[in-house]
């Protein structure tokens, strides 16, 4: 499907003896080709884990996206007189100390934290994908973009970005609403704060990449640049991008919800995962089953993206791919 | 070697001084003001007089400078009275907190034996568990074991800190009621009974930490081991009839901790500022607590300083790290 496919250099040095084909050989040649992301397919199938954290991770997305549509109940809803309630059937996950149903909160929070996570893994993924292809493309570029790269990675990225949410947090409440606001913020400051190891594996892919024939049969027919790069490099970069992309999901959800524990994400009524664990520690005492829930959630969605990655790490890598 | 460190220390110089920078033109920006506390009652003038000794009246540039001269040449000077009992910082102006109106580092002095104590313990664990985990799930790599290994990494990166630290205090503290679910750091150790007791409430901050930094060292000396165990001179080892423990032990151990090396010294800088969380969960008052404290009482002399800190430590051990690499590795040569 892509340039990889034809121009890698294993390929022509199968050994001799499949390159003079047998009867059974011969009428292999005759199928169809197979699309990469067909053998992709084949080898994520055999990875056990993947598959059932892949389909972990769709039901999770599925729950929070779609689940209010079926639940009624909504999580702002008081309801004093049912405060502090177990497990029912009215109340699958119970009550908190306001009466409020928490399958509904855990299902909003749910959407809130998944969101968070996804946008600003993509911010993030732009972010990195984009100084890695310059740099690894532009040789002026490169040196000034990894210093870049390397005075980031020397940040104290925790402290910073609790300092930017408490410095932040005004003005853009101000602009967006409160909702809105604290949004944009933390998906901002966690994308600007997580791009650098896609960019560096980026980097290094594309310096790779650039000294392969196929580039300079690209270059000799006089494609420019930009076409050189939208149309050869990024396509060949992809599978990197893939893998940091699941796993920028798990750590933007962990960073979103311990800024939400440290008191420095969400506002006390809008719910997050994070938040619901840190407001459920209050009833530790009381009510331990209130901490398990969102914990529960965030681990589970971290799990799922994590086996994900993995298995999308060792179904994207053709050296592995078909053994 | 030796031009590669010095180089690299004087690339280092430029770094520190742009990240400095960095934290305070983010802190400059910060809307919060530091007389948000101060009564209502008092009248404007006498407000902006304060903020004036708080040293707020200078322009930005002449602030920064301020603070470079107060950190890079009072505070080492401090240092140099408390050690020799010299007195050559007498009567200069220190970084000062606003919170307490004491100086910044007399207070990281007090908090870092904390930190240190419960982190630091955390991290001998860590390794001490990981490093046999992660070489006997690469020497029989697919086996059960390295499934359950692989599995309780994925789970050690998966559960947050601020969930396994919850979960362990509604077990061990709510439930069975073996471990006080609060650091206390006023415990003085004198007898046997009070050192179980800082024992006692130390293990289960530990075991957070350690599960979360066990998690990607094994996976990482699992990794490595599996890199040498197929190389030639592995064969040749075995073909030379040594025995497999030493094969295994001594040949392939040696060659496999070289990154495992430079990672763990990668993530001391986090033994001093990394874990804001558990310290959090478990109410240790150690560094990260007070950079929480500082950041909510908008005390930005005490963010700055301590963000700082944490920042030239990252710098230092990645330094440490890329050296100990090309002294470890004669493979490897920056010259």
């Amino acid at each position: 499907m892509t340039d990889k496919e034809r121009f890698v250099p294993d390929e022509g040095m199968a050994p001799a003896s499949t390159a003079v084909p047998a009867a059974g050989a011969l009428e292999e040649l005759h199928k169809p080709p197979r699309s990469q992301w067909l053998d992709v397919w084949d080898q994520f199938k055999s990875h056990r884990g993947a598959l059932m954290g892949g389909a972990l991770f769709l039901f999770i997305i599925l729950a929070v996206y779609l689940g209010p549509f079926f639940w009624e109940l909504e999580a702002t809803q008081i309801d004093i007189r049912a405060r502090n309630q177990g497990p029912s059937w009215a109340h699958p996950f119970g009550t908190d100390q306001l009466g409020r149903d928490m399958l509904a909160r855990m299902m909003a929070g749910g959407a809130t934290s998944v969101s968070v996570g996804l946008t600003a893994m993509l911010l993030a993924l732009f972010l990195g994908s984009f100084i890695g292809v310059m740099a690894g493309f532009f040789k002026k570029l490169d040196g000034p973009l990894m210093r870049l790269t390397d005075l980031f990675l020397a940040l104290p990225l925790l402290p910073l970005l609790l300092v930017m949410m408490l410095l932040f947090r005004e003005p853009l409440n101000a602009t967006f609403g409160p909702e809105q606001g604290i949004f944009i913020l933390i998906v901002i400051s966690i994308g600007v704060t997580s791009w650098m190891p896609t960019a560096r594996i980026v980097r290094g892919d594309v310096l790779a990449l650039k000294e392969r024939e196929f580039v300079m049969a690209a270059r000799s027919i006089g494609t420019t640049n930009s076409g050189l790069i939208t149309r050869h490099i990024l396509p060949n970069v992809l599978s990197p991008i893939m893998v940091s992309a699941t796993l920028g999901i798990a750590t933007a959800i962990i960073t979103e919800s311990s800024l939400s524990f440290l008191g420095l994400g969400f506002p006390p009524d809008f719910p997050t995962w994070g938040r619901l664990l840190f407001d459920a520690t209050d009833y530790l005492q009381q009510h331990p089953e209130r901490v398990f829930w969102p914990g529960m959630a965030i681990s589970l969605t971290v799990l799922s993206v994590n086996y994900l990655g993995d298995g999308l790490r060792d179904a994207l890598d053709p050296r592995i791919r078909g053994r | 070697m030796l031009t590669f460190t010095i180089r690299r220390l004087i690339l280092a110089v430029p770094t520190l001084l742009f990240i400095s920078l960095v934290i305070f033109l983010l802190l400059e920006l910060a809307p919060g003001d530091p007389m948000a506390q101060v009564p209502l009652t008092v009248p404007a003038e006498v407000k902006e007089k304060m903020r004036l000794a708080l040293g707020l009246g200078e322009p930005m540039h002449i602030r920064f400078w301020k603070w470079l001269v107060q950190f890079f040449w009072i505070e080492p000077q401090v240092l140099i009275d408390n050690i020799f009992g010299t007195s050559l910082a007498e009567g200069q102006l220190r970084v000062i907190s606003w919170q307490t109106r004491s100086p910044v580092m007399d207070i990281v002095v007090q908090r870092i034996p904390q930190t240190l104590w419960v982190v630091g313990t955390a991290y001998v664990v860590a390794i001490l568990i990981a490093l046999p985990i992660g070489i006997y799930s690469a020497y029989r790599q697919y086996s059960w074991f390295d499934q359950m290994g692989t599995f309780v990494s994925m789970v050690g990166f998966s559960v947050p800190p601020f969930f396994s630290g919850v979960l362990v205090i509604v077990i061990f503290s709510v439930q069975l009621g073996w471990f006080p679910s609060i650091y206390d750091t006023t415990h003085v150790v004198d007898s046997w009974d009070s050192f179980v007791y800082q024992l006692k409430q130390m293990i289960m901050p530990v075991m957070v930490l350690a599960l979360q930094i066990t998690a990607q060292l094994s996976r990482f000396m699992r990794a490595s081991m599996l890199d040498n165990l197929n190389q030639d001179y592995v064969r040749t080892a075995r073909a030379k009839g040594l025995s497999e423990y030493v094969v295994v032990m001594v040949h392939v151990l040696r060659n496999s901790m070289i990154p495992v090396v430079t990672v763990i010294a990668l993530g001391i800088p986090s033994i001093f500022g990394g874990a804001i969380i558990t310290e959090q969960v478990f109410k240790v008052n150690g560094i990260g607590q007070l950079l929480i404290g500082a950041i909510q009482a908008n005390d930005l002399p005490m963010v700055q300083t301590l963000t700082f800190i944490f920042a030239v430590l990252i710098v230092l051990f990645n330094l440490i790290a890329d050296v100990l690499y090309g002294i470890l590795d004669p493979r490897i040569r920056y010259d």
